[in-house]
């Protein structure tokens, strides 16, 4: 089969691609192909048809389709950049092949001077966290029940509960109640809430949907659907008290219990895996540890907004179109390695090279007050660090220390804390 | 005192809003939109509305939202009436689907391209 050789594949047309593409076809790349398996581009923010967005990047509260319009009218301004829609990526090389099938093109193969690695997350299932119980219908994950309300039309249920407190199931327990579907509670294992707190107060508080902190479903029940599930408190150690348990009733049971960056290719590829994140291990260029290899959005690390999907992507378009375009020269530039320190469930990006601005996404393991975020010689004082928040820092040159080879990363000082 | 947690932009703000003898005075806010908000919801608060409206001969949905906030007390109104919206394509972002909706003086507004 003939191999078509172009300049950059962008894996994925969600905000992550559209953003890395239009950077790296403002930098001067000639030939850049956006992939994605959707019969449109814009990927979940099809789907996002709540405001929120858009508040940094464009200095305007948008809804996602509104945030994915902005990008993909800019898009008719390259015509360098080609899309392909219900094109599914099913190989990766490292060394930049890539196979892709589609219903009109049928297989084709690609061989790319660079990939960008844009191709999201995904939710995890029922499966993932071993809920017991039977196996009725009326069980969805929070994002596929967002597509059958807000782009197919369906009404999912009458009375449901949620389990997991992620963003989008905030966002869908609000959506649930205005469509006028009891939402009958939200439960979290954890002692705090996993959402932005904004969502926690507009999604829940607005609508006195009662949350119940560590607590968790310990059986779905009901034959062919849902009749409702026994929920039950969770002790410190995060297990069940099954003398405490309670049936709620209702007949759909949602899952917002987290997202898992979508890997499978840049596995394929060989691209080292960071473990705290889910995504490969990338540095402040978004470049993975196989060469030509780059990766942004959701892919390499979950974000809280999509504002910084689009601010990080272009610099991975950005990366990959001087790598393309070979203007790297000279020696190689000095590196830093970030080392989470106290109180760090994940820093991205994980490795640091002089002469590249620098945003550090930094995800605390646990809520805390009154903290000081320490990253190398940068010190900032917070009055409030959680998991479902990540604190964004700009690192400044004079903040790194690159002679000592490590950055060290951490959150001190603090009173824990449960908000 | 109250204190509301911003739902303005994604930094949720913790604002401490103090009342006596109807005078508000705000404090710990980032910013002047956190000063609006806390003022408004300890008045008469607000929220933008969004949901999808049916489109004629298309299985597509088409996303709306109100184009401005509104009274959050009118929120389940403003829902009944989107409901019963029907569109015809095509349709432009921004474009007006209903003037002055449930009565709130406020129109609905399209949020995606359908050709």
């Amino acid at each position: 089969m003939e191999e078509q050789v172009i300049d950059i594949a962008v894996i994925g047309g969600g905000p992550a691609g559209l953003a890395a593409a239009i950077a790296a076809a403002e930098a001067g790349v000639k030939r850049i192909i956006i992939f994605d398996r959707q019969t449109e581009l814009g990927g979940i923010l099809n789907q996002c048809i709540h405001n929120g967005f858009g508040l940094r990047y464009f200095k305007e509260e948008l809804t996602g389709p509104e945030y994915a319009a902005r990008f993909i009218a800019q898009l008719a301004e390259y015509p360098q950049i080609e899309v392909k829609l219900e094109t599914m990526v099913v190989e990766l090389t490292s060394d930049r092949q890539i196979i892709t099938t589609s219903r009109r093109d049928g297989w084709k193969i690609y061989q790319a001077n660079a990939v960008i690695l844009a191709m999201g997350c995904r939710e995890r299932p029922r499966g993932a966290i071993n809920i017991p119980g039977t196996r009725p219908a009326g069980v969805y994950t929070a994002g596929t029940m967002q597509r059958l309300m807000n782009i197919e039309g369906f009404r999912p249920g009458n009375r449901a509960v949620i389990l997991g407190s992620g963003d989008i199931g905030l966002i869908m327990a609000r959506r649930l109640t205005l469509e006028g579907i009891e939402v009958a509670a939200v439960l979290e294992l954890l002692p705090y809430s996993c959402g932005l707190n904004r969502n926690v107060v507009q999604c829940l508080e607005d609508f006195n949907i009662p949350l119940y902190l560590s607590h968790t479903v310990v059986e779905v029940c009901g034959e062919g659907r849902v009749t409702g599930v026994k929920a039950a408190p969770v002790g410190p150690d995060r297990c069940p008290i099954m003398e405490r348990s309670f049936m709620i009733d209702c007949d759909t049971l949602v899952l917002s219990v987290g997202l898992i960056p979508e890997n499978e290719l840049s596995r394929e590829a060989g691209v080292q895996m960071e473990s705290s994140t889910g995504g490969p291990r990338i540095d402040s260029g978004c470049r993975t540890s196989v060469p030509g290899i780059f990766a942004c959005g959701n892919v390499a690390h979950v974000h809280d907004l999509v504002d910084d999907v689009s601010e990080e992507s272009r610099i991975a378009g950005k990366a990959a179109a001087a790598y393309v375009l070979g203007a790297q020269q000279g020696s190689e530039p000095n590196r830093v390695k970030v080392e989470p320190g106290r109180n760090i469930r994940s820093v991205t990006p994980q490795e640091i090279v002089a002469g590249e601005p620098t945003v550090l996404y930094i995800r605390a393991a646990f809520p805390e007050r009154d903290v000081i975020v320490a990253a190398g010689r940068h010190r900032s004082k917070h009055r409030i660090v959680t998991p479902g928040e990540t604190v964004r820092i700009m690192l400044h040159p004079e903040d790194v220390d690159f002679s000592a080879g490590v950055l060290p990363v951490a959150i001190e000082g603090g009173v824990e804390s449960n908000a | 005192m109250r204190e509301l947690t911003c739902i303005v932009c994604p930094m949720g703000c913790r604002i401490k809003v103090y009342e006596d003898n109807g005078q508000i005075r705000v404090e710990d806010q980032g910013c002047r939109r956190g000063e609006l908000y806390a003022r408004d919801e300890m008045t008469a608060p607000k929220r933008v509305v969004t949901s999808v409206v049916a489109v004629q001969g298309c299985s597509e949905l088409l996303p709306v939202k109100t184009a401005a906030p509104v009274p959050k007390e009118a929120i389940f109104r403003v829902m009944e009436e989107i409901r019963q919206v029907t569109v015809e394509k095509p349709v432009r972002i921004g474009d007006v689907i209903r003037e002055n909706l449930a009565g709130t003086g406020i129109a609905l507004i399209a949020t995606k391209h359908i050709q």
